[in-house]
């Protein structure tokens, strides 16, 4: 499948800031399951610092706006070929340990309920059997509803409520699988989602867990399913946070207001918008 | 205190390093002493030297107590000494490599993965780079204890940014005042070429992309930091900016120090800020001390950091276990300086050995520091004994326990004249382009008659440590 990504963030300042600095993981993972055919990251009055290819395998690229500024936009163009492995990272080149997704972070730590929930997989037939079960668990358990957390929600606190987005069902699967021993990550990309099918952020996130044989797996309990030829990986992480496509800091005392807008379409199709 | 070495008194006679102590010690008049020890203090108030030693945490403003008693060695003494901190220092530096990169030592069954790879300090941001010279800590700090004339064990090591070296110029500088007669009568080392020694070191891991002399800054979290003294103290002596987070900023590929001529670019950052808040880009996002962006320049090879991130998985009390055998696989030598037997409690095994032997082991906690949350078990009452094996039982992963060891002792002087107390020692292996160390070190002295815990904060001070020439 052949998607078109435009992605554009506006962040606005109430009074000019000295300066910005962000690092971007906005590049599509290299992988067979999908070939970049054109890609284009650019930053209003921007100056592009050191890039590199971290020991997960995401590009990163720095980025730098002198001050002093009162917007600042990322727009990201490309188009993708992707192709459906099932969910499976085939081809993919990195360095760090499985072992490493094993550490528990805040938004991943595993309460009594997710402990609870997790014996979900406990008569599973094998090691990918027992991360379906996970994952259905917590679509199961966590319902799609959109303002209904925050960027610092925890999975515990998710589950609790019943309620929340992608964020909150990869890091609850994250909590889940690592406390059954499972390396698990957090994974960032777009969704192509078509009309029919149930309420999508094209700004997409879901979880990795590593299956001895297969190696990295996705896993998205949001939609009940493995990633496919509609998803784009952009970047991995420990959580949301760690993974996030953009992480940026202004300085000076101004607040700011960040606005969103992503579409991800097919080719020469009508694409869908959200704000 | 029959069971100790005395590094003075061995076998009823004067050890050689000590010969020309004797007299100075016996023909000081006490009333001389106390002006001595009154003028000593007075010197260290009036530099500001209060701080305490890296995590030992205490009131910042306390003096530490400086014993004006010597700790000698000999020249051959110390050779030994050095090529067994010099060995140990490049097994650690090898091992980070190792483990930000293949990961041999742990694919050949060395090293537990899950010591490694599930450790808090292990920085999953920095796998797969490579620092200048193939170096991640350039200033290790080896803890050592000494239990017979040829007998040294390491304590722990000190990967981050061991503190403490101020002390050890400071306390010669005073001596040197204050006895200069001493320095006449023994022909002890020099240690104050450390400055020039650690700005070379860091000047030798600048970035391939710095032509030229390269910009070199001090970054501290500021002056409520314990041991902020020592930050402006080494700038001072390698004459070079003492900077906070505030001070930096990342521009395009580099890091810039704010300067009343513009903007500088920095090569080589000594940081004495912990990982976590160096950079709110990478890691806590919340950290006011850093400096946003930095660790992407360092990744895409603009700035070096010392020590560079991710150290700290060599220095953690689990992984000390293993450094012997570090040494053998990195090195294809035996190790000169041993280790402390040491059982880990999350090892059913040991768990158990630790239990039956709680009186006669020392406890400590695997991320602990300072001489708290520890037990020594023959300093201990039963009730003591009991409560701590409740907290082990509880949680025997936090838990390692070692022999209590028969620490040297060294004279000291104290109310009642001389007496001997117990002495530890950590020296300063800087690691650049070449691995160098000053003949010397810091020496921490118990002063609490028969306490084995040097610590500050529980009631340690220090001492001036000579290295004779031969």
């Amino acid at each position: 499948m052949r998607l078109i990504v435009d992605h554009v963030t506006r962040y606005s300042y109430d009074q000019p800031v000295r300066g910005v600095v962000q690092s971007h993981r906005l590049t599509p993972t290299v992988f067979e399951g999908q070939t970049v055919v054109d890609w284009q990251v650019t930053v209003t009055d921007g100056c592009p610092g050191g890039v590199f290819r971290d020991g997960a395998g995401d590009r990163v690229q720095a980025w730098s706006v002198a001050g002093p500024v009162s917007e600042i936009v990322v727009h990201v163009k490309g188009v993708v070929e992707t192709r459906d492995l099932t969910g499976v990272l085939r081809g993919h080149r990195e360095i760090v340990r499985p072992e490493v997704y094993l550490r528990e972070t805040t938004p991943t730590w595993a309460d009594a309920a997710l402990i609870e929930l997790s014996s979900a997989a406990d008569d599973a037939s094998g090691p990918l059997d027992a991360a379906h079960r996970l994952s259905g668990a917590v679509a199961d358990a966590i319902a799609y509803a959109p303002g209904t957390t925050e960027a610092h929600t925890t999975a515990a606190e998710a589950l609790a409520q019943g309620k929340g987005v992608c964020q909150d069902h990869a890091h609850a699967l994250i909590a889940m699988a690592r406390h059954r021993g499972i390396p698990a990550r957090y994974v960032s990309g777009y969704l192509f989602a078509d009309a029919e099918g149930q309420p999508h952020e094209a700004a997409h996130a879901w979880a990795e867990l590593w299956i001895v044989g297969l190696g990295w797996v996705g896993f998205d309990p949001a939609n009940r399913c493995c990633p496919d030829e509609r998803y784009i990986r952009l970047g991995s992480g420990l959580d949301a946070l760690d993974a996030a496509p953009i992480r940026g800091i202004a300085r000076g005392p101004g607040s700011e207001t960040m606005n969103v807008r992503v579409v991800v379409a097919p080719e020469a199709t009508q694409g869908q918008t959200q704000q | 205190m029959a069971d100790y070495f005395n590094e003075m008194y061995h076998s009823g006679a004067v050890r050689t390093p000590y010969a020309r102590l004797e007299d100075w010690m016996k023909t000081m008049p006490a009333e001389f002493r106390q002006m001595k020890q009154a003028e000593a203090e007075a010197l260290f108030r009036r530099i500001g030297i209060t701080f305490a030693v890296y995590g030992e945490g205490g009131d910042p403003d306390r003096l530490i107590p400086f014993d004006m008693f010597p700790r000698v060695f000999t020249g051959a003494e110390w050779a030994r000494l050095e090529r067994g901190i010099k060995q140990r220092a490049r097994a650690l530096n090898a091992f980070l490599v190792d483990v930000y990169g293949r990961g041999e030592i742990v694919k050949a069954g060395r090293i537990p993965a899950n010591l490694v790879y599930q450790n808090e300090a292990y920085e999953k941001a920095v796998v797969g780079f490579v620092p200048p010279k193939g170096v991640y800590s350039h200033i290790v700090g080896i803890d050592l204890v000494r239990t017979g004339p040829d007998d040294f064990f390491v304590l722990e090591d000190n990967c981050r940014t061991p503190s403490g070296v101020s002390y050890m110029l400071e306390n010669r500088e005073i001596m040197m005042r204050m006895f200069p007669e001493l320095f006449r009568a023994n022909r002890i080392q020099p240690v104050d070429s450390y400055s020039d020694r650690l700005r070379r070191t860091l000047a030798s891991v600048a970035p391939a992309k710095c032509k030229g002399d390269p910009c070199i800054v001090i970054l501290t979290p500021g002056h409520f930091n314990s041991a902020y003294y020592e930050h402006s103290f080494l700038a001072d002596l390698m004459g070079v900016e003492l900077v906070e987070g505030q001070d930096l900023f990342v521009e395009g590929e580099y890091v810039w120090m704010r300067t009343t001529e513009g903007p500088k670019r920095v090569d080589v950052i000594y940081r004495r800020i912990d990982d976590a808040f160096i950079d709110p880009l990478c890691f806590r996002p919340d950290s006011m001390l850093g400096v946003p962006g930095l660790m992407d320049v360092y990744r895409s090879g603009g700035v070096s950091i010392c020590s560079a991130p991710g150290a700290g998985v060599a220095d953690d009390k689990a992984v000390y276990t293993y450094v012997p055998e570090m040494v053998r696989f990195y090195l294809g030598e035996e190790p000169i300086l041993q280790n402390v037997p040491t059982w880990q409690c999350a090892k059913a095994d040991d768990l158990k050995y630790v239990l039956e032997r709680l009186p006669e082991l020392v406890v400590k906690e695997v991320h602990g520091s300072g001489g708290y949350g520890m037990l020594v078990g023959p300093k201990s009452t039963r009730e003591q004994i009991e409560a701590f094996r409740a907290k082990i039982e509880k949680d025997p992963d936090n838990y390692i326990a070692q022999p209590t060891l028969a620490l040297s002792t060294t004279p000291t002087f104290v109310a009642e004249g001389i007496a001997p107390r117990h002495v530890d020692l950590r020296p300063y292996c800087l690691v650049g382009e070449q691995i160098d160390l000053v003949p010397g070190g810091l020496t921490r002295v118990a002063l609490t008659e028969g306490s084995l815990v040097v610590n500050s904060s529980q009631g340690g001070g220090v001492k001036d440590t000579w290295v004779l020439a031969e």
